[in-house]
């Protein structure tokens, strides 16, 4: 067996989802034996990766909703790896879209954001400048946040 | 976390299965030598995306199986580096705290790369970081079973296939034991020391 290209596309938590839902229907449809020795390691991943997935906000997402969004972003200039962190957790805090553009410029947490069993917890200045050239403000973040919940659908 | 993989392979099909469409047959095969198995340097397989290309399927002689030459895509477990993932904390030793995904079991988050400062609980066995406030300190506890969100900091592969008979001198000291050292093909290293890292219920508001 020869690997040809470890890297060749980078696939959304959606796109897994959808492949392997319609792999169990077409299973389920032709219906016959499922020769248990050699399925079942198909199966046992197949289940697992299923209910991973399944927990993370993509189960929500359509490709219509995949295309929008990344419409959306593209006036924000994210790299593809931040997008797709973006699309797959669906952040709902500036703290976590911090976690995931490593290159964003943020000075403070807003009132809200404080860790919930101390409310004596308000401004904290946290610096998140990397060497790079790319830097998000305060107002992007907010703008950011704002797109991913109107445009990613969360729990219901 | 899931890459797609260009690979290509000579699949053997049986003469009891042509009845079957090739693509079919093949698909099925390669799910069966693939799916949840581990590629050294590649990642953990899930399963067939599709076939790109088929090249002509040859008999050879004393084998009445067919042999082709596929050229397919695979869909695989392979997150990037500093990427971030949430999982479930499976137990806590003192190498770390074990996270799973439900689908890939070997994920470690050492003592160093977790929230400063931490300490380990032999009564409870579970390690805690101890959170300072003005009001005082508050012990957070890393219990099994809680969702924790952690960054990809490190990743390991293990070359596990088998090296052939060991030397005379290892065989006869090690024959009692017989110490099966169990070595994950493949392992992740989490780290979670930055705000917004950790267990979700700290960094969720109120």
């Amino acid at each position: 067996m020869e690997v040809k290209d470890a890297n060749a596309a980078l696939l959304s938590n959606f796109e897994v989802f959808q492949l392997l839902t319609d792999l169990k229907q077409q299973r389920k449809d032709s219906g016959k034996h499922k020769q248990s020795s050699g399925q079942q390691n198909l199966n046992t991943i197949m289940y697992e990766t299923l209910k991973y997935i399944s927990k993370t906000p993509c189960r929500f997402q359509s490709p219509e909703i995949v295309r929008d969004f990344l419409i959306a972003m593209k006036g924000h200039k994210l790299t593809k790896a931040e997008k797709l962190q973006l699309l797959n957790h669906r952040p709902m805090s500036a703290v976590e879209i911090q976690l995931e553009d490593k290159d964003c410029l943020y000075t403070s947490f807003p009132e809200s954001k404080s860790v919930s069993w101390s409310r004596g917890f308000e401004r904290q200045n946290i610096q998140m400048v990397e060497e790079s050239e790319e830097r998000l403000t305060e107002e992007q973040i907010e703008s950011l946040l704002q797109t991913v919940s109107s445009i990613l659908p969360g729990n219901p | 976390m899931f890459v797609l993989v260009e690979m290509m392979d000579t699949v053997r099909i049986p003469p009891w299965q042509f009845e079957m469409k090739l693509n079919d047959s093949i698909a099925e095969e390669l799910n069966k030598k693939l799916a949840n198995k581990v590629v050294y340097n590649v990642g953990l397989c899930i399963c067939l995306y599709d076939i790109t290309k088929l090249e002509d399927s040859y008999i050879f002689p004393g084998d009445g199986a067919s042999h082709t030459k596929v050229h397919f895509r695979y869909v695989v477990f392979h997150p990037f580096l500093d990427e971030i993932l949430i999982g479930e904390i499976k137990g806590c030793s003192q190498d770390g705290v074990h996270v799973s995904l439900g689908f890939f079991d070997d994920i470690v988050i050492p003592p160093e790369s977790l929230q400063q400062p931490a300490k380990f609980d032999e009564a409870e066995q579970v390690w805690v970081w101890e959170y300072e406030t003005e009001e005082g300190a508050h012990d957070l506890y890393m219990d099994t079973g809680e969702e924790i969100r952690f960054r990809i900091v490190d990743e390991s592969f293990v070359d596990t296939s088998p090296t052939g008979p060991s030397s005379t001198e290892a065989s006869t000291s090690g024959a009692t034991e017989e110490v099966q050292k169990k070595e994950a093909p493949y392992m992740l290293v989490g780290s979670i020391s930055e705000p917004g890292l950790g267990l979700l219920s700290w960094w969720t508001n109120s």
